[in-house]
């Protein structure tokens, strides 16, 4: 911990970022972002199992991005990052919305996290997204603390219950998906907390023509559920915030996953695993499959 | 609703170049097809948001078909190679959330595939009558009628509208 400090401090003290976001503690089980620009204030930073959030959502907040310039000169900006939010990072350097030069990402070697909040960090209240994960090592980083330890054992019910799905005929499937989005109350947090939810203007903010009903019917809500999935499909790195923001608990992440199982499928890609390789849907393939065509 | 057989109703997004076309070419051959899809023209098979086929299905539509030029004859050179990758992941989405792969229905017509336009329209006419009405989503549609009534005028004036368009 006082590593993290100590680095984040000087990197504040040389000027060379403008801002560290961090996490700093709440309680014993809970924290929350911080953002950094006072070197004096860099002893909150912590880095442990209860940092769930993404923080790479703050990268392209506008807020956060007029950190970066001052008078004479433009500063980079530092973040505390966990190897599944490396992959956000990645993703939106891929995407152009930061340049690798303007970011310096501080991670650690991750043996998971918990949940939620509150919750005692072992097999049984490890997060989704740890029980999935590959990388236990950040693939791009700037400077990497922590050793490796040994991630706790649990079993995965996303998979299962996507497996489960896959199973249904299609009318069962769509019964089972306009019940979870019929909890749906357009409180947009999924978009909110979502680091590739970047738009300045969401479709569903345009009101002439209005594509997406705003009131929280089912109807609207399918269009809203589907829209969004669709439009990170291929692009989601599977950090899962979507599901831990959700007041209503549907399980958005749900869709996410398969269709990052679609994608790997049918086009060998994973979001955000690579600086070299090019974006999925921003570009094309003249070899990509006719099969639905007739 | 009177009694009437049910007819299903189709809304094909074709674009501009080749499809469009091409269905020009059936209608100047002559060719006879099933009346029950309604063509939306647009620029390029690109250019169509997922979000129009939603909007289909709430406005009643029970298949969608949408069509462009074959890949390689693209008047813009990749809008259907854009499209095409979107088009394949869109398709597993729905297909996902539990929309029937049938109602929603892909085809790469070129000018001068009149006859192949007149095939394609006809199978998915066909392909819609086996599945039966979108029950699933205008039992949404009705629901979300009753709930906000306002909105179910709007659309019946654009429905009325239509009929006495098409109906003379």
């Amino acid at each position: 911990m006082d590593e993290l400090r100590n680095y984040a401090r000087e990197l504040l003290e040389k000027e060379e970022v403008a801002a560290v976001i961090g996490y700093q503690q709440v309680t014993e089980k809970r924290t929350k972002p911080i953002v950094i620009t006072d070197p004096a204030e860099t002893s909150r930073l912590v880095f442990n199992e209860y940092c769930l959030n993404n923080l790479a959502v703050y990268l392209t907040k506008a807020r956060i991005r007029s950190l970066m310039r001052t008078k004479d000169k433009t500063m980079k900006l530092a973040i505390v990052a966990k190897p599944c939010d490396v992959h956000s990072i990645v993703a939106l350097i891929q995407e152009n919305q930061i340049h690798r030069n303007d970011v310096h990402i501080i991670s650690f070697n991750c043996h998971g996290v918990v949940k939620d909040f509150g919750c005692d960090f072992n097999g049984d209240n490890l997060a989704a997204k740890c029980i999935k994960c590959e990388t236990h090592k950040p693939l791009y980083f700037d400077k990497i603390f922590g050793e490796e330890k040994q991630t706790p054992k649990a079993g995965d019910a996303s998979l299962e219950k996507i497996n489960e799905l896959e199973k249904l005929n299609s009318k069962e499937r769509f019964e089972f998906f306009k019940s979870e989005f019929d909890k749906c109350i357009k409180c947009y947090a999924c978009r909110a907390v979502c680091p590739l939810c970047y738009c300045q203007r969401c479709i569903t903010d345009k009101a002439i023509p209005r594509w997406i009903e705003s009131s929280s019917h089912q109807r609207g809500n399918f269009s809203w559920n589907i829209v969004r999935a669709f439009h990170l499909s291929g692009r989601c790195t599977g950090c899962g915030e979507c599901d831990r923001a959700c007041p209503m608990d549907i399980p958005l992440s749900l869709i996410n996953r398969r269709m990052a199982m679609e994608v790997k499928d049918l086009f060998s890609f994973v979001s955000g695993r690579s600086l070299e390789t090019p974006t999925l849907v921003g570009n094309f393939d003249k070899k990509d499959s006719d099969e639905i065509f007739m | 609703m009177s009694k009437q057989k049910w007819e299903p109703k189709i809304v094909a997004f074709v674009c501009n170049w080749c499809t469009y076309a091409g269905a020009d070419l059936a209608g100047t051959s002559r060719l006879k097809y099933p009346a029950n899809t309604k063509i939306i023209r647009v620029m390029c098979s690109g250019g169509i948001d997922p979000v129009f086929i939603l909007k289909a299905f709430e406005r009643g539509a029970d298949g969608v078909l949408v069509s462009g030029c074959h890949p390689n004859d693209c008047h813009y050179n990749a809008g259907n190679f854009h499209a095409r990758r979107r088009w394949d992941l869109f398709h597993k989405l729905l297909d996902f959330v539990g929309i029937e792969k049938d109602r929603l229905q892909f085809s790469w017509i070129s000018a001068s595939e009149g006859k192949k336009f007149a095939d394609v329209i006809t199978k998915v006419t066909k392909d819609i009558i086996a599945l039966g009405p979108f029950k699933t989503y205008q039992d949404m549609n009705a629901e979300f009628t009753t709930v906000f009534p306002e909105f179910a005028e709007a659309g019946n004036k654009e429905i009325a509208y239509e009929e006495e368009m098409t109906n003379g």
